[in-house]
This record gives structure tokens, C-alpha cells and sequence, in this order.
């Protein structure tokens, strides 16, 4: 059992006193407060609230609703986050329902969707807030029994004494609000976990499966009006001149103006990032009038920069990849005289295309905004970061500016960047009314914080006696190289030198699912597949013979990696997916990846049908410490390999004189049903180790697991993404 | 402007609007059902699928002038406790992530069912093809499918 300062801030724990009665709401609004989020919608509703702390508030009759505090994207924290408060509480999962918490910098720490980071920065905190609000319950029953609180023990929401005498949470709640905060409590041991750790259900499933309202762009009040937007056609483009007089009289449109979403002399913060600050707004009554007004809107353009095109960064990418970096950005030994010795020379050049998010849900908001302040509401990854941006534009006060989160139609990263959320708010201004700022999926797909165009070169040194003794790894990408200098194989080979590039663009890029990962990890090990062909070996053994040496006998100071748990998802892999045993008319790969903290392993087998590839079967093997949500996780696994297949077979974006190629799902292809794997399969490494994220680190080993299915398949390495594109001839699910 | 009288989840309901007017747009704007959602406004997605006489329908390039006296079902309509095979069969096998492609995706597999109780793979993909998940829950739709065709 491990005893644990709670560390509270006295402001963060809201406390009402007994007398008080009735639950204090602050800041909850519609989406998050109207109805109970259990899975039945049978639990009775209590009549009186008791907020315990931040985190949670107790039913006169024992009924507990749990805060998740941090942004839903589908990723699941609003079932995984409160399922850890719940198990430190004790309390039966059957009892308890969920809250999304709007913004709130006082009461909660990191309310951020991103890096996959939800679980393992909050671990502590959800533990310490259920074991804390237990603690508090137990004092209040030791004070009604007059008995010591030693003697009380707790069971699914039920305090039980020395004498068999039982008192329910929702008995004591009016009383344990006025407990002494304490200051150390204990936490349970791993091994008397009750919900952590058991296939839990997503909160939402009914609401979502029913159609209810819960995302942003199902908001509606009363005398709210519908924005549209139109940016510039290109990157390096702005408004020169604007006809609206069609617009302006067209049925239900209200006002047609021009606006500037970040003025100068506002520093923009990391989450600004926006391509398109000068917006043509159009405002009416329904999202269907104002798509026709912004259709008859008469802009013209004008260029303030150069517009790019595919072929002109794909060309300087290709020469930053035939330049020396100024200065390395690793280097173990003396990499280039082992080239120079080497017996044999391994080289292969990778690359990948800009990727758009394409979240479901198009980039909406709501927004209100009066002289009493702003009121945000819609799908956001960065609440806090977002209020900055939109106080400092506004000109009021932090404080004055509230951001409440809908469940997310995706976030996949486009969501870290809100300037929509501060379009809306600056749009409402103008207004004088509530809005709720609507992009079309062209406005979604045209202006995107992409996933940067990256290209990485590849070369190993072999020896005469077929050892690998020497890697070299240049990338260059669009605004960032997408290698990652002390990652694996650095580490395991004596002489390695890593050289990055950056090319700068007018065309905004952001973090994509698993940033530079999604790539590198395609790069990596397809080129690890390559090399362990060179030299003889099975894929699976060389990568572990790599392993082997960096954790026995590791090469250089900083290894961004722990060897043995590497190890650990390879051999658990090749048992679960039956490896050593060769299966006629079945091509496998295989791929390892670390990255945001958890370690994944996959094998993919490809079978041809009709000369065509299909993918067959995918195992998972994962280490991400202790599971929360057994069946949650696999979710994400399998998700993340869906995606993660698809974007490296299909999608692209592309650039012509700036102006995108694609702008919706006609001529940007998403995998789709018939093309996913028929089978994915997880397994899960149980070490007890305090727990990591998973939603990114299923998708980078998936395109190389294919690329490696697919070279045994056909012989062919598949190097440049979309596969389908580059290696149509032999390519189609 | 002209008025349409629309037959949504067995209820009656006069919409004043533009003839162009997509049904989507009626659905979540007008009568206020926002369950139907919007993904592409082009029938690429799926995620506005409706039944209009029993057939999925993208209901984001469907004009309300052309729904005429159809029997319109959303999301919403589709079972009166959430019990549709469809839905629960959604919930046993947890298929959702972000959750915005499932209505769309339960309206195409709810119609697919209703003609052929008992699919096989290729006709569940091939019936599902329709709509995008970007999540990537694909595997555990098919799952789903399946499951539904055995409740009743």
C-alpha cells in the first residue's frame, strides 16, 4: 500500500458546507449538466449533491458523479480517467456517472488532449482525488460511530466497522464535506484493483448510439445565428477585395464582413498556428443558406507570398538529403571511416506526403460574447491555450472567458490549434450574438495544420563478417526533420550519425497522430527489415540481437529508450503470432515502435487474393504499463493500425501554386471498411509499471509491419507513401 | 422559400425552406434532430445516412423538394429505447472512439440488415464501404454487424 501526500491546493478542492445542501455548479452549462451519463439511464437521481473535491460529488443516496476533466476525442479518457478516481474512491462502477468538466486552470492541472499524455500525467492525481474523497468519507463514519477510523474499511461504496455496522457513502456525504482535507492518504495496492484493469464500456455509448446531442456542431440556443468563413484559396494568399452584394440579399443571410483573427501585436502562442488570419465571415440563420451566401461571394485574391507546389518542396527536399547538416544532430564513432571499410552498403530513401486530419467532425465552435465577458464552447485539445488566444483578442481579462468541451468528432491533432474557436469568439463580438462558427469539409481540408511532407535517407555499413557496424540516417521535412536522433537503433550501433534538414513553407503544418513517429517508424523498420535481409537474419532476431546490445552494452550517453521493455513486445509478438512457424500463402512482416511512452510490436500477414494483397490478420503486442480500460485500449490499438494502414496506402495531400488538390473525401481517399484488416488481435506485457497512453503508439508500427508483409509478398520494398499511388501496379485491398 | 411537409420518425413536421435545401440541413437546422451529422456535404462519408422508404440514403445531397411523401427514419427514430438489434448490438461490442461516424454507420447497417438478416463478410464491407471512420473502428463494426443479425 503506498501512503501518499495529497499536495492540495486549498482553492482546488471546492467545498460546501452541509447546510449548503444542493450541488454548487460552476461553469456547467448545457451539454454537460441536462442528463445522467450511465449506460442504462436507470440510476436514481438523488436529492441532494455533495461536491467532495474537484473531481467528484456524492447522492444523498450514494449515487456518484465523476468529473473527467480533460478533452474527449476518441480517445476514451472520459470513461478511462474517472475509472481510476472510482477505483481509489471505492465505489461500484455501476453507480457512478460521468460529467465532461468545462475549463478549469484552478480546480484541474493539465486539461490538454495531446501526446498521448491524458493517462499517464493524471494517474496520480485521479488516485489521489478518489482516495482522498474516501478518506474523507471513512472520517465522517468514524465520527457518527464514535470509533477510530482504523477500524473502518470500505467496500463498493458501503464503510463497514469493527462490529458489522455499515454506512453508505450517500449517508455520510452531507458530513465528510466538512472533513478536514487530510493530508496524506493511502492508495490502493495494485493487486486489489476492482475496475482498473477490467473491459469497461465507453460512458457515451448510449448517447451516441441514440443521437443525442453531444458534439459541437449539434449546439443550438436560443437566438444563436450560424457563421461561415471563407479563407484564401491558397497558402500565401489573402482578400484583396470583396464583392458581397449577392450575398448580402440572398434569404436568411444577416451580415457579410471581413475580419482579422489575430491582430499584430498579439504574440501568437505554440496552438496559434493558422495559415489564414484575414477571413470573409458570412452570418445567417441556418448553416444551409449561409453555404449558398458564401458561395456567391465575388473575392479577390491577392498573393503576400510564394505559392508552393508539390513538385518544388518534394525537389529541395531531395537536395537537403544530398547536404551535409552544419552540424549532427548525433554521432557515435566515426561513422564515415566504417563506410568507408564497409563490405557492403545498405541505402534506401523514404518519403511521405502532407496528410490532412480529416476529423468527422469538421473545425466548429460556439461562441458568446457581452460586455459581461465570453462564453466558448465546442470540440477543443487545448481549452487553456485557446481562452489565452481569445482573451488577449478580445482585450479582457482570463477570467472573463470560459471554455467549456462537447465530446470531440476526433482530434487526431488539428484540434490542439483552435483559432476556429477564436474566429467564433470574434465573429460573436461583431455580432452582438451568439454564433456557432461551422467549416465546410472544404474549409476543413484546405486550411489544415498538415502533417509536414518528410523525406529521411537511409544507409547501413556491413562488414565483411555480416555485422551491421554503422548506420546513417539524414531527414528533411517541411518545417521540422522528422528523425528523432536518440531513438532506436541509436544505441545498438557503434557508429551512427544522424544529420537533420528543415525547409520552410507558407503551408501551416501541426502535430498528426503520433508526430514525425507516424513516418519514422515506416522509415525505421522497413529499412531494419532490409538491413536484417542483408546480413542473413530473421527480422525478429536481428532486431533483439540490436536490443541485446543496447541494453548490455549501449553505445552513447542518451537513449530516448528502455531496451528490455522493446525486447519485451518483439518476443511477446512472435509467440502470440505463432512467428517461427511459416504458414504456405501467408507473407508476414513484422515492425517495433516506441514512442509517447508505450511500446508496440506488430506482425501482419498479407495472403493475395485474386493477385491482390489482402491483409489478413494483425497481432498487437503492447506495453503501456498497467491497462486501465482493458477493452478501451484495445480499441485504440486497433484503431490506431487502421489508420495508421490506410494513411500509409491512400491518403495524400498535394499543392498546386498553393491551392491544395484535394478538399474533401472524393479526391482525399481514407481506408474504408473492405480495405481494413479482417482480424486484429492485442496482447498486453503485465509488469505493474504505472501506466502510458495508447492513443498514438498503435498506429506508427502498422505501415512498416505492411511494407515488410508486402515485400515478402511481392518482393518489392514500397518506400514512398501512398503506396497505392507509387506501387498502384501491385497494390489494392 | 416554399413549405414541405416532411414524415420524420413517424411524425409530421412543415418545413419552410429553400426546395435545394438538403434534408441534413432540415433535419439538424429546422426541426432540431442533430443525431444525423454532417461530414462532407457530397455523399462521400456516410455519417448523414437516414432511411427514406427502408433505404439508406446520404441525406446531406438529398433535397427536401425530392423526399416527397417518403418515410423519413434517423437515428433518433430508429428504435423508441435505443433497443434497435443495431444499437445494442453497438454497445455489447463497444465500437465506438470519437463516436461522430456511428450514427451513419448504425442507419447503413440497420438498412442492410433489414433486406438480409444474415450477411456475409463481403456483403457487411461491401454494404459498410460507404462510410468513413477515421478512427478506424472498421473491425469492430463488422463485429457489430454481425452480432445484430443474431438479436432480435
Amino acid at each position: 500500500m503506498e501512503i501518499i501526500k495529497t499536495h492540495y491546493n486549498r482553492r482546488s478542492f471546492l467545498k460546501v458546507s452541509a447546510a449548503a445542501g444542493g450541488g454548487l455548479m460552476i461553469g456547467f452549462n448545457w451539454l454537460m449538466s441536462c442528463a445522467p451519463s450511465d449506460e442504462k439511464g436507470t440510476l436514481a437521481m438523488p436529492d441532494e449533491w455533495f461536491d467532495i473535491n474537484a473531481y467528484l460529488k456524492i447522492g444523498n443516496n450514494g449515487v456518484v458523479t465523476i468529473y473527467s476533466p480533460n478533452p474527449e476525442i476518441g480517445q476514451n479518457v472520459k470513461t478511462a480517467m474517472p475509472m481510476i478516481v472510482a477505483e481509489e474512491l471505492d465505489v461500484d462502477w455501476g453507480n457512478v456517472l460521468v460529467e465532461q468538466a468545462p475549463l478549469n486552470t484552478i480546480k484541474y492541472k493539465r486539461q490538454l488532449a495531446g501526446g498521448s499524455q491524458s493517462i499517464r500525467q493524471e494517474w496520480k492525481t485521479l488516485r489521489i482525488a478518489g482516495a482522498t474523497a474516501r478518506r474523507m468519507l471513512m472520517e465522517a463514519a468514524a465520527q457518527k460511530w464514535q470509533v477510530p477510523v482504523s477500524e473502518l474499511t470500505t467496500d463498493k461504496g458501503v464503510i463497514k466497522n469493527a462490529s458489522g455496522k455499515t454506512l453508505g457513502y450517500g449517508e455520510v456525504a452531507s458530513q465528510a464535506v466538512s472533513v478536514e482535507i487530510p493530508e496524506e492518504v493511502q492508495l490502493k495496492d495494485a493487486k486489489d484493483f476492482k475496475i482498473i484493469g477490467k473491459p469497461t464500456k465507453n460512458v457515451d455509448n448510449k448517447k451516441v448510439y441514440t443521437g443525442q446531442p453531444l458534439f459541437g456542431l449539434d449546439i443550438k440556443r436560443e437566438g444563436m445565428l450560424i457563421a461561415m468563413i471563407a479563407h484564401a484559396p491558397a497558402f500565401g494568399m489573402r482578400p484583396k477585395s470583396v464583392d458581397d452584394s449577392a450575398a448580402r440579399n440572398m434569404p436568411g443571410i444577416k451580415d457579410v464582413f471581413t475580419i482579422t483573427t489575430l491582430p499584430d501585436g498579439i504574440e501568437p502562442q505554440w496552438s496559434d498556428v493558422n495559415a489564414f488570419k484575414e477571413l470573409v465571415v458570412v452570418v445567417g440563420d441556418n448553416t444551409w443558406n449561409v453555404m449558398q451566401a458564401k458561395k456567391a461571394l465575388k473575392i479577390e485574391w491577392e498573393a503576400t507570398s510564394e505559392l508552393m507546389s508539390t513538385e518544388g518542396y518534394e525537389k529541395a527536399l531531395s537536395d537537403l538529403l544530398e547536404k551535409k547538416a552544419d552540424k549532427p544532430a548525433r554521432m557515435d564513432g566515426n561513422p564515415d571511416e566504417v563506410f568507408k571499410k564497409a563490405a557492403k552498403i545498405v541505402e534506401r530513401t523514404y518519403s511521405a506526403p502532407f496528410l490532412a486530419h480529416n476529423t468527422m467532425e469538421p473545425m466548429n465552435f460556439f461562441a458568446h460574447v457581452t460586455a459581461d465577458g465570453a462564453e466558448l464552447l465546442g470540440p477543443i485539445q487545448t481549452p487553456e491555450q485557446l481562452r489565452t488566444t481569445t482573451a488577449a483578442v478580445l482585450g479582457l481579462p482570463q477570467e472573463k472567458v470560459t471554455v467549456g468541451m462537447t465530446r470531440q468528432g476526433g482530434g487526431f491533432g488539428r484540434r490542439l490549434y483552435g483559432h476556429f474557436g477564436v474566429e467564433a469568439a470574434v465573429i460573436a463580438k461583431y455580432v452582438n450574438a451568439p454564433i456557432k462558427l461551422v467549416y465546410t469539409r472544404e474549409d476543413d481540408m484546405t486550411q489544415g495544420t498538415y502533417r509536414p511532407a518528410y523525406k529521411v535517407k537511409y544507409q547501413a555499413a556491413i562488414d565483411k563478417n555480416n555485422n551491421l557496424v554503422g548506420i546513417k540516417i539524414r531527414g528533411a521535412g517541411i518545417h521540422e526533420s522528422p528523425v528523432f536522433a536518440n531513438r532506436f537503433p541509436a544505441g545498438a550501433v557503434d557508429h551512427y550519425l544522424v544529420e537533420n534538414h528543415s525547409l520552410d513553407s507558407n503551408i501551416s503544418t501541426g502535430a498528426w497522430r503520433a508526430p514525425r513517429s507516424n513516418f519514422m517508424a515506416i522509415a525505421e523498420q522497413s529499412f531494419l527489415d532490409e538491413v536484417a535481409e542483408a546480413v542473413g537474419k530473421d527480422p525478429i532476431d536481428f532486431r533483439l540481437e540490436l536490443l541485446d546490445r543496447a541494453a548490455t552494452k549501449p553505445v552513447g550517453e542518451r537513449n530516448d529508450y528502455d531496451a528490455a521493455r522493446y525486447a519485451g513486445v518483439l518476443k511477446l509478438v512472435r509467440e502470440k503470432s505463432g512467428w517461427d512457424e511459416k504458414k504456405d500463402g501467408v507473407h508476414r512482416g513484422v515492425s517495433a515502435y516506441f514512442c509517447h511512452n508505450s511500446y508496440v510490436a506488430q506482425v501482419l500477414d498479407v495472403v493475395m487474393k485474386n493477385s491482390k494483397p489482402v491483409v489478413q490478420k494483425v497481432w498487437c503486442a503492447v506495453d503501456c504499463g498497467i491497462v486501465v480500460n482493458p477493452e478501451g485500449a484495445k480499441n485504440q490499438l486497433e484503431g490506431g493500425i487502421v489508420d495508421g494502414l490506410g494513411h500509409t496506402m491512400y491518403s495524400e495531400m498535394t499543392f498546386k501554386d498553393g491551392k491544395p488538390d484535394q478538399n474533401n473525401f472524393h479526391n482525399y481517399k481514407l481506408i474504408r471498411n473492405s480495405e481494413a484488416p479482417l482480424e486484429i488481435e492485442c496482447f498486453f506485457v503485465e509488469n505493474g509499471i504505472d501506466p502510458t497512453g495508447l492513443g498514438e503508439p498503435g498506429l506508427p508500427p502498422a505501415g512498416a509491419a505492411l511494407a515488410n508483409a508486402l515485400y515478402a509478398a511481392t518482393g518489392k520494398r514500397l518506400s514512398t507513401q501512398p503506396f497505392a499511388k507509387s506501387e498502384l501496379a501491385i497494390i489494392t485491398m | 422559400m416554399a413549405s414541405f411537409n416532411l414524415k420524420i420518425n413517424k411524425k409530421k413536421y412543415t418545413v419552410e425552406a429553400d426546395p435545394n435545401m438538403p434534408l441534413l440541413w432540415a433535419l439538424r437546422d429546422v426541426i432540431g434532430l442533430t443525431g444525423t451529422k454532417f461530414g462532407c456535404g457530397i455523399a462521400q462519408c456516410g455519417a448523414c445516412t437516414v432511411h427514406l422508404n427502408g433505404d439508406a440514403v446520404r441525406s446531406c445531397s438529398l433535397p427536401i423538394s425530392a423526399v416527397g411523401d417518403g418515410e423519413v427514419v434517423t437515428i433518433e427514430g430508429l428504435s423508441e429505447n435505443g433497443d434497435h438489434p443495431v444499437q445494442k448490438a453497438w454497445e455489447e461490442v463497444d465500437v465506438m472512439q470519437c463516436g461522430y461516424c456511428q450514427s451513419g454507420q448504425i442507419m447503413s447497417a440497420a438498412a442492410l440488415l433489414e433486406k438480409n438478416p444474415n450477411p456475409s463478410d463481403e456483403e457487411i464491407s461491401s454494404a459498410m464501404n460507404g462510410n468513413i471512420c477515421r478512427c478506424g473502428t472498421y473491425v469492430r463494426i463488422r463485429e457489430a454487424v454481425k452480432k445484430a443479425a443474431t438479436l432480435k
